[in-house]
């Protein structure tokens, strides 16, 4: 494959694995066609890339860039699993749980949780240098159906690009900057907005965490029978390759 | 591996529910295995109240809510040679430290007590007063990781951990083998 | 502390207790502007004008007008500083809160201003007349203690003058009419030059010399756009505003990308603390600005331009829309420039509003289409893809004026002048423990210590080169020259001497860098929160030692994964003392003893509970006794 002459196709390598990308494709789609997994909490098939979280990054030709946004380029080799990037990683995915309230044990998330579960793939069980920051965020339980813990939210801003892109809807959008910015709802809260629990931005693949929760559903899967006690994140797309 | 001398361990709840304790528990018949391993020193398993030697390990569960668990914690750090802290609350502070998030008042623990004795909904105490005994331990400012009041050498995650995860990381560390986890064994439920 | 995180939850929208405003005159206000979506900036600016508070009914009212969601709109009014959610004063005062603002008095400025007027720093008075705030650098470094009086700017107060003005206001003078009882009949320059001081100390060959009108124009409309490109090429410019990319090869990028449009935006969003360059330039330079954006427009093939001046600058508006009106007049704006066919070129005003992350290329442009002031994703870059997904050349205020000299002058008498590398001129803006604060426009090389030589600041202990993003440096390194490849610098430089505490200094930094990060990214929106923390425990003196590593650690992986510029340089303040002044950091900390930190502090852990419990601890409390 390597110099190859087709037209649209082209080949670089991520960890000395060659795959194969095509025009206009990111580093990231490359990769999960060839079943090369990048670690990544803001990216979400069939979502706009946003670039936000950080924890794709990659080095392609010996700078730091984010695999979700970065075009991949003819001949580049891109590193992705070393341990110098994924302890920025576990810095990236450490800061998030402690910009949030992340309270595992009474996370109705927790197993079906991303956040968690990078933090289990990458590790995140040594003692922390990081403070809390505790945030205090009113839950809003307004709407009959959904209910929004924002002390669990990332920020990844998932439910943003669901709601308007798939939904055509724009219930979810940021609000304020630095340390404040977040996600916030279009309208007095989630009740005067015109979500439904039928919404993509609602459903269960869209929030990573348990910040969106769907009312009367919850532990219908028991803790330990759920997504990420059966596989690490990202072993469905490592498993195209074996 | 019977062949090594026996290592001594301690162990302690500070702000936790015990459950960690439970866990070790979890290990089920392998403690016989791992008794061939290590003897009690301090510990609620043995009711032993003070250290009667210095130890190789201490095992923490919970964090450091009031001035005894601060006590007790800096004890085991100055009679244990490794310090383990074992679930989620002696890792991040955990359940207990839900109170420092939710309290943003000018006298937060003065909210948080009125709160859990006199105004909150379900509250029925007929002294309308916070219990003050003078043999309760003065209550922390905000409930603290262990990791922030002493040097903590190892964590355990999980809430509980799981048997597996206590009994493989303690016979590794005993064998000199630990690596660090098996991302599958890692759980912070 | 302050985590950064109280207040509102984000869910719950601000109430605004102001009458409501009829919705026509919201609707006039968009009307104004096209119910332009990309215009949000001006709408909820004039807005913020008119009724000090964007509510959110105002934001239901501006979001139908102009095709947008209310959280679109309120993701922008709730982005920048100067727009407000909740009512501000008919005059709001604000505060720069620079260092070098601290160093000049400035606490006791506001203690004056807080005590006339009755109300905190933070706070609206309840007759809704004054409302007083802090807001970093207004790039009034030369002349602090300074405040924005509205559009107003007051400089160089003193506890006295700060004190009479407040009680001015107080009687119901105008901020207008603190600057002049006959402001009405003055020009804008002199309305700018009773309020700004220049302060230009050293005026050099290029830019604050003689500058005869327009040549450089009259020459550029006689050459081949490709003719232009090249000789700001061999001229060896480079970007004034910080990152110094060579400016020949970005507008040959935009010129060579075939588009329907092409924008030549101007950054004048100066907000480096102790950066003040382009406040002079924009004053006393503005026609050879907009000649050199006129000069951009042609080589790049742009006809429509835009001017993005800061929010703190809002006093040099005027004078701006006026130079522009001017040069329309004259035809050297508009349609047919010089009576050239098809060189055709207007500029816009886009004010800002408070914001240092919009002085980043793509934030600007986000600012100017209206949004939220965010980097943009890169690639594409802006020569490609910029404004509105055209091509886009931006440059800061000083490159578009060396652009009109170069070609005027030639680019030889430019490349002449400077170093390799770095060549011509370059405006310093000085500022902070010398005698002589200001403008030194010099050509490249000079030394740190040449430079504090002529500022009369022989007694520096350290110098701030380049401003917080830059590099603090120490005696050892004077020796150092002012150029791309050693020291560079986007004009700040702020002089310390012995007497202050380089961690309060870095602190300060470093809480500037939390206020401006635009929180997009993980690593700027909460590492900077986690190391403006760190130093907070370094002045406690609640730092260990191997605290140290985790500054340096903590830094590299915000540097590394960072997205845009400001978190790549943002914990320089950190680095560099880190590196230079090394002592500072070590003589506060605290080792472990017995692997116990010395660093929780059980006194003030339990005193809450000592106080409720009205007991002492039996543990803790050496003296008890039942």
């Amino acid at each position: 494959m390597s110099g190859t002459k087709k037209e649209t196709g082209f080949a670089f390598t991520i960890d000395g694995v060659e795959v194969t990308a095509y025009a206009g494709q990111t580093i990231m789609e490359a990769a999960d066609e060839a079943g090369v997994y990048i670690p990544r909490l803001c990216d979400h098939q069939g979502l706009r890339h946003q670039g936000s979280c950080r924890v794709c990054t990659v080095k392609a030709g010996g700078r730091s860039v984010a695999a979700c946004t970065q075009p991949a380029a003819p001949g580049q080799s891109v590193e992705n699993e070393t341990p110098h990037l994924n302890k920025m990683r576990r810095d990236l995915v450490e800061m998030l749980f402690h910009e949030g309230n992340h309270l595992c044990p009474i996370c109705e998330a927790s197993g079906n949780c991303e956040l968690q579960a990078m933090a289990y793939r990458l590790d995140m069980t040594e003692t922390t240098r990081f403070p809390y920051l505790e945030p205090c965020r009113a839950l809003d339980a307004s709407h009959p159906d959904i209910a929004l813990d924002t002390n669990r939210c990332i920020s990844c801003g998932r439910c943003i690009r669901a709601s308007q892109d798939v939904d055509g809807k724009g219930v979810f959008g940021y609000v304020g900057r630095g340390i404040h910015r977040r996600v916030a709802v279009n309208g007095e809260d989630l009740a005067d907005t015109d979500a439904e629990v039928t919404d993509h931005a609602i459903s269960s693949e869209v929030c990573p965490v348990g910040c969106i929760i769907r009312k009367r559903v919850g532990f219908v899967t028991p803790i330990g029978e759920r997504e990420f006690d059966k596989g690490l994140i990202g072993h469905e797309i490592e498993e195209k390759r074996k | 591996m019977s062949e090594l001398p026996k290592a001594r361990i301690a162990t302690a709840s500070l702000a936790g529910c015990f459950g960690c304790h439970m866990a070790i528990l979890d290990i089920d018949e392998r403690l016989i295995e791992l008794m061939k391993l290590v003897d009690v020193d301090r510990s609620p398993l043995t009711d032993k109240k003070r250290f009667t030697e210095r130890c190789d390990i201490g095992i923490i569960e919970g964090g450091c809510c009031n001035e005894e668990n601060v006590h007790v914690l800096q004890d085991f750090r100055r009679n244990c040679d490794v310090l383990i802290a074992l679930g989620q609350c002696a890792i991040m502070g955990g359940l207990p430290a839900m109170r420092n998030a939710i309290m943003h008042s000018d006298a937060p623990l003065r909210e948080c007590l009125d709160e859990a004795y006199i105004t909150g909904r379900y509250i029925r105490n007929t002294t309308h007063n916070v219990p003050n005994d003078p043999a309760l331990p003065l209550l922390l400012d905000e409930v603290y990781p262990c990791s922030q009041v002493v040097e903590i050498d190892y964590q355990i995650p999980g809430c509980a951990p799981s048997g597996d995860i206590i009994f493989d990381t303690l016979t590794k560390l005993l064998t000199g083998k630990f690596r660090g986890f098996e991302p599958e064994m890692i759980k912070f439920d | 502390m302050d985590n950064g995180q109280n207040g509102s939850n984000g869910v719950a929208s601000p109430v605004c207790n102001v009458a409501p405003i009829p919705e026509a005159e919201i609707a006039a206000i968009c009307a104004a502007h096209g119910n332009d979506q990309h215009r949000m900036l001006d709408i909820l600016r004039e807005v913020q004008d008119r009724y000090r508070c964007i509510a959110p009914s105002t934001m239901d009212m501006i979001a139908a007008e102009t095709g947008l969601t209310r959280i679109e709109v309120e993701g922008v009014a709730s982005f920048y500083s100067f727009l407000s959610l909740t009512p501000k004063g008919r005059i709001t005062i604000r505060f720069c809160d620079d260092i070098v603002d601290r160093y000049c008095g400035l606490k006791d400025v506001v203690e004056a201003f807080e005590d006339v007027l009755g109300i905190k720093t933070g706070e609206t008075s309840p007759d809704g007349e004054f409302s007083l705030e802090y807001t970093p650098c207004i790039g009034m470094c030369d002349q602090a203690p300074a405040v924005m009086i509205n559009d107003v700017i007051v400089t160089g107060l003193t506890v006295e003058t700060a004190q009479s003005t407040a009680e001015a206001l107080k009687q119901g003078t105008s901020p207008e009419q603190l600057v002049s009882d006959r402001f009405k009949d003055l020009t804008p320059h002199e309305r700018a030059l009773r309020m700004v001081e220049n302060n230009i100390r050293h005026a050099g060959e290029v830019l604050l010399g003689p500058v005869p009108e327009d040549a450089g124009l009259n020459k550029a409309a006689a050459m081949t756009p490709t003719q232009i490109i090249t000789a700001v090429e061999e001229s060896g410019l480079r970007g004034c505003g910080g990152a110094g990319f060579t400016t020949g090869r970005k507008w040959r990028f935009a010129a060579s990308e075939r588009a329907e449009k092409h924008y030549v935006i101007c950054n004048a969003d100066e907000g480096e603390p102790g950066t003040f360059k382009d406040r002079v330039l924009l004053t006393e330079r503005p026609h050879l600005l907009i000649e050199g954006m006129t000069i951009a427009a042609r080589a790049v093939g742009a006809r429509h331009g835009i001017l993005y001046l800061r929010g703190e600058y809002v006093y040099l508006r005027e004078l701006l829309e006026q130079v522009l009106e001017e040069r329309r007049r004259r035809n050297l704006l508009g349609k047919a420039i010089l009576g050239i066919k098809n060189f055709d070129f207007d500029i816009r005003l886009q004010l800002g509003a408070g914001a240092y992350i919009c002085g980043e290329e793509g934030a600007l442009i986000s600012s100017c289409e209206g949004l939220p002031g965010e980097p943009k994703t890169r690639p594409p870059f802006p020569v490609n893809r910029g404004y509105l997904g055209y091509p886009t050349v931006v440059n800061n205020v000083e490159t578009f004026c060396h652009a009109a000299r170069i070609l005027d002058k030639g680019a030889k008498w430019f490349h002449d002048m400077g170093t390799e590398g770095s060549h011509g001129t370059k405006l310093f803006s000085v500022c902070g423990d010398c005698l002589n604060p200001g403008i030194y426009e010099l050509p490249y090389g000079h030394s740190v210590w040449e430079l504090l030589e002529m500022v009369g600041g022989g007694d520096a202990a350290a110098v701030q080169v380049g401003g917080p993003s830059g590099t603090m440096i120490a005696r050892d390194s004077f020796h150092r020259k002012l150029t791309f490849d050693d020291l560079a610098t986007g004009g700040a430089i702020i002089v310390f001497n012995g007497e202050r505490n380089i961690l309060e200094i870095v602190e300060y930094y470093m809480s500037f860098f939390v206020h401006e990060s635009c929180g997009y990214c993980t690593p700027c929106r909460v590492g900077n929160v986690f190391l403006q923390k760190a130093i907070h425990k370094f002045r406690k003196g609640l730092a260990n030692p191997e605290d140290v590593d985790y500054l340096k650690d903590l830094s590299a992986t915000i540097i590394e994964t960072s997205r845009c510029g400001l978190g790549m340089t943002s914990p320089n303040p950190i680095l560099t003392t880190l590196q230079n002044f090394p002592l500072v950091y070590s003589v506060v900390t605290k080792p472990n003893k017995d692997r116990i930190r010395d660093t929780f502090d059980i006194q003030s852990a339990i005193d809450g509970a000592r106080k409720i419990a009205k007991r002492r601890s039996y543990i803790f409390d050496k003296d008890f006794t039942q």
